[in-house]
C-alpha cells in the first residue's frame, strides 16, 4: 500500500500572526514538504492545479519536475489535473516528459475542477464538465497509446496524423486516477478504464465515500478488469497531531476554525465526527484511518492533506515527521494484516512494465487457444 | 400515508407551528378517509436545525439531524409548510432550509403536494403566500410562497393560508383551515403511489448509472485502444 500526501497549494493568512505568506515562499515551501516526504518515508506526493488566487499551484509539471530532480524514490503525482480546461494534448506531452526525467516515477489524477470562472477562462462552458471529461480523457488515452493518431471530437479541433512527444516511457502510459467527490459518472469512468478511482474523503461523511467506491468496484468487475476487490482506490485523509491530543487541538482550532473550505462552520468536534479529519494524537491518526478500511474495503492508497489553512512549514515539517515515523509504519503493517493475496497494490511504471512484458505471451497463448 | 409539517416558528409556543397542527389536524384524517387510521403526521421545528442549516452551506453536506429532516421530508405523501411572514416574505430560516434540501436532494419535493400557510403580526400581508406588491412598491416587495415551490416542482394547493395575530380571535380562520386542509388532503389521496408526478429517475444516481459505452457514443467517441 501506498502512503503519501496532497497538497491544494492555497496562499493562506497564519490565523494566529495575521501573516500571508509570498507566492515565492509558498511555492518554495510545497517543495520543501515534498522533499521531506521522501525524507520520512513517505510514496507519493500529490499537487493540486489552479488557476486563480489564492492558489499557486498553476503548473504542475514544473514543480514536479524540479523535485523529481531532488528526489530518488518519491512517486510524483496530482490532485488533480484538470481534464476539462487543459488540452489533453499537452498533458499527454507534459506528463510523458516528466516520465522519462523521473524515470517513471509519476502517475496523475483526473479531476474536472469545481471553480466556475475557471471553464470560461479556457474556452469552455462548465456545463460539459462531464462530457469534457469523458471526451478529454479518451482521446488522452490514445495519444499514449498509439503511435499515430487521427481524430476527430466536440470539444478540440481535429487531429491528423499526429504524434504526440515523447513517446510514454518505455511504451508505458503513466498510471492513471480519477477523483470525484460526487460524480458517479468519474467513478464508472475509472471502472471503464480500468484506472484508479480517488476519493478526497476529507469533506464528506464516510457513508458518501462508500457509495462512490462500491459503485466503482462493482463496474470495475462489470468491464472486466478483475473481482471488485481488485479494483485500485486511493483515499485522501487530513491530519493534524501533536503527542498529546489536547495540544493537538488547541493547537489547530485556530486554523480550523479560519481554514478556506470549512471555516466559520461547525465546530471542530462536529467535523471531526463526522467527517475523516482526525485532530489528535498519533495513534487516535492510526486508529481512524485503519477504520477507513471498514467502508472502503482493502485500498491502494492513502494521502493525507497535511499543509493548508495557513499552517506554518515548520509546523507541516513536524508533522510530516510524526507520520513518516510513528503513523505510516503502524500503518503499514496493521494494513498489511489479512489483507487477501489477490489484492494488488497500486500499479507503478515498473509493475505495468513487467505486466506488458507478460501479455504478449499472454494474447498469443489466447489466440492459440481460439484456433484450437 | 405520511405527512409531515414543516414549521419555521421561532418562539415557544409558537403561532406559526399552531397553525401547521391545526392544518394537519383536519388534512391527517381527511387524506386516508373513509379509512380510520389518519395519515402519521411528523413535525419539524426548523429552529431546532438552524445551526445544522447554515452548516450547510459552509460544508456542503447536511449534518445527520437535518440528513434525517430532509429523508422525512422527502418521504411525505404531503407537506404542511407554516413560517412567520419576515420583511414581506418567509423567513430567511424557512427559504435556507428548502435552500440546502435542493442542494442536497434536488427532487425532494417534485410532485408532492404542499400546503402554504404564514403567520404575521398584521393582515396587511395577506397576499403574501400568493403575489407580489406592486412594482411601485418596491421596497415593500417581498417573494411570494407560491412560485417557490412551483419551482422545486410541488404540487401547491390551491388555498393558501394567512393568519394575522387578530385571525386567532376572529371568525374565518378555521374556515380556511378547513378548506386548505381538505384540498392538500385530496391530493395527497390522489397523488399517493402515482407514478407520473412522482420524482424522476436521478440521473447518474449510485442505482442507475449510465453505462460508459452510451456517454461515448453520445460524443461519437469510439471506445479505448486496445493495449499496444
Amino acid at each position: 500500500m501506498q502512503f503519501g500526501i496532497f497538497t491544494v497549494g492555497d496562499v493562506t493568512p497564519d490565523p494566529t500572526t495575521g501573516r500571508t505568506p509570498t507566492e515565492r515562499e509558498r511555492i518554495k515551501a510545497m517543495v520543501a514538504i515534498a522533499l521531506k516526504a521522501e525524507e520520512v518515508g513517505l510514496d507519493v506526493f500529490a499537487t493540486g492545479e489552479h488557476h486563480n488566487p489564492p492558489f499557486v499551484p498553476s503548473s504542475p509539471t514544473t514543480m514536479l519536475g524540479y523535485v523529481a530532480a531532488r528526489t530518488e524514490r518519491l512517486i510524483l503525482s496530482t490532485s488533480t489535473t484538470l481534464i476539462t480546461t487543459n488540452d489533453p494534448v499537452k498533458i499527454a506531452e507534459d506528463f510523458a516528459m516528466l516520465q522519462h526525467l523521473a524515470d517513471g516515477r509519476v502517475d496523475l489524477m483526473m479531476g474536472r475542477g469545481n471553480t466556475g470562472p475557471v471553464y470560461p477562462w479556457f474556452g469552455k462552458d462548465i456545463r460539459e464538465g462531464i462530457n469534457l471529461a469523458v471526451e478529454n480523457y479518451n482521446l488522452l488515452h490514445r495519444l499514449w497509446r498509439e503511435d499515430v493518431v487521427n481524430w476527430e471530437g466536440k470539444f478540440r479541433t481535429p487531429l491528423q496524423g499526429f504524434t504526440s512527444t515523447p513517446r510514454p516511457l518505455d511504451g508505458v502510459a503513466p498510471f492513471v486516477w480519477h477523483g470525484s467527490i460526487r460524480s458517479p459518472e468519474i467513478a464508472e469512468q475509472a471502472a471503464y478504464y480500468g484506472d484508479g478511482f480517488f476519493h478526497n474523503n476529507i469533506f464528506w461523511p464516510a457513508d458518501h465515500t462508500k457509495r462512490m467506491i462500491e459503485l466503482y468496484r462493482a463496474r470495475y468487475a462489470h468491464y472486466g478488469h478483475g473481482t471488485p476487490e481488485q479494483a485500485i482506490v486511493g483515499l485522501g485523509g487530513q491530519v493534524f497531531m501533536r503527542r498529546n491530543s489536547q495540544d493537538a487541538v488547541r493547537e489547530f482550532r485556530p486554523y480550523f476554525d479560519e481554514a478556506p473550505v470549512y471555516g466559520h462552520g461547525p465546530s471542530l468536534e462536529d467535523f471531526t465526527a463526522q467527517t475523516p479529519l482526525t485532530v489528535g494524537s498519533p495513534q487516535q491518526v492510526i486508529e481512524k484511518t485503519l477504520a477507513f478500511r471498514d467502508y472502503a474495503g482493502d485500498y491502494q492508497r492513502q494521502l493525507f492533506l497535511m499543509d493548508h489553512a495557513g499552517l506554518p512549514l515548520k509546523t507541516v515539517l513536524e508533522q510530516l515527521d510524526l507520520l513518516g515515523e510513528e503513523v505510516v509504519p503502524v500503518l503499514r503493517e496493521e494494513f498489511a494484516k489479512n489483507r487477501p493475496a489477490n489484492v494488488p497494490d497500486a500499479p507503478t511504471h515498473a509493475s505495468l512494465l513487467a505486466a506488458r512484458k507478460d501479455a504478449p505471451v499472454q494474447q498469443a497463448e489466447e489466440e492459440e487457444g481460439a484456433r484450437a | 400515508m405520511k405527512l409531515v409539517v414543516v414549521s419555521a416558528g421561532l418562539s415557544v409556543p409558537s403561532s406559526t407551528r399552531l397553525l401547521g397542527d391545526r392544518l394537519a389536524a383536519v388534512a391527517a384524517p381527511a387524506a386516508t378517509a373513509p379509512e380510520p387510521a389518519p395519515a402519521d403526521v411528523q413535525v419539524i421545528e426548523l429552529r431546532d436545525l438552524a445551526v445544522q442549516i447554515a452548516h450547510t452551506f459552509t460544508n456542503g453536506f447536511p449534518a445527520p439531524a437535518l440528513a434525517d429532516a430532509f429523508a422525512e421530508v422527502a418521504a411525505a405523501d404531503g407537506l404542511i409548510v407554516v413560517t412567520p411572514v419576515f420583511s414581506a416574505s418567509y423567513s430567511g430560516l424557512f427559504k435556507s432550509f428548502f435552500d440546502a434540501l435542493s442542494v442536497t436532494d434536488e427532487y425532494a419535493l417534485t410532485g408532492k403536494p404542499v400546503l402554504i400557510a404564514a403567520t404575521g403580526g398584521t393582515g396587511r400581508h395577506s397576499l403574501v403566500l400568493d403575489h407580489a406588491p406592486p412594482r411601485s412598491n418596491a421596497l415593500a416587495r417581498g417573494d411570494p410562497h407560491r412560485p417557490l415551490f412551483a419551482y422545486l416542482k410541488a404540487v401547491v394547493v390551491p388555498t393558501g393560508v394567512y393568519a394575522a395575530s387578530e385571525d386567532w380571535g376572529a371568525e374565518g380562520l378555521d374556515a380556511r383551515i378547513g378548506r386548505a386542509g381538505t384540498e392538500l388532503a385530496a391530493l395527497m389521496a390522489g397523488l399517493s403511489g402515482s407514478s407520473t408526478v412522482r420524482r424522476p429517475p436521478r440521473r447518474d444516481s449510485f442505482e442507475e448509472v449510465t453505462p460508459f459505452e452510451q456517454r461515448l457514443a453520445a460524443l461519437s467517441v469510439p471506445g479505448p485502444s486496445p493495449a499496444p
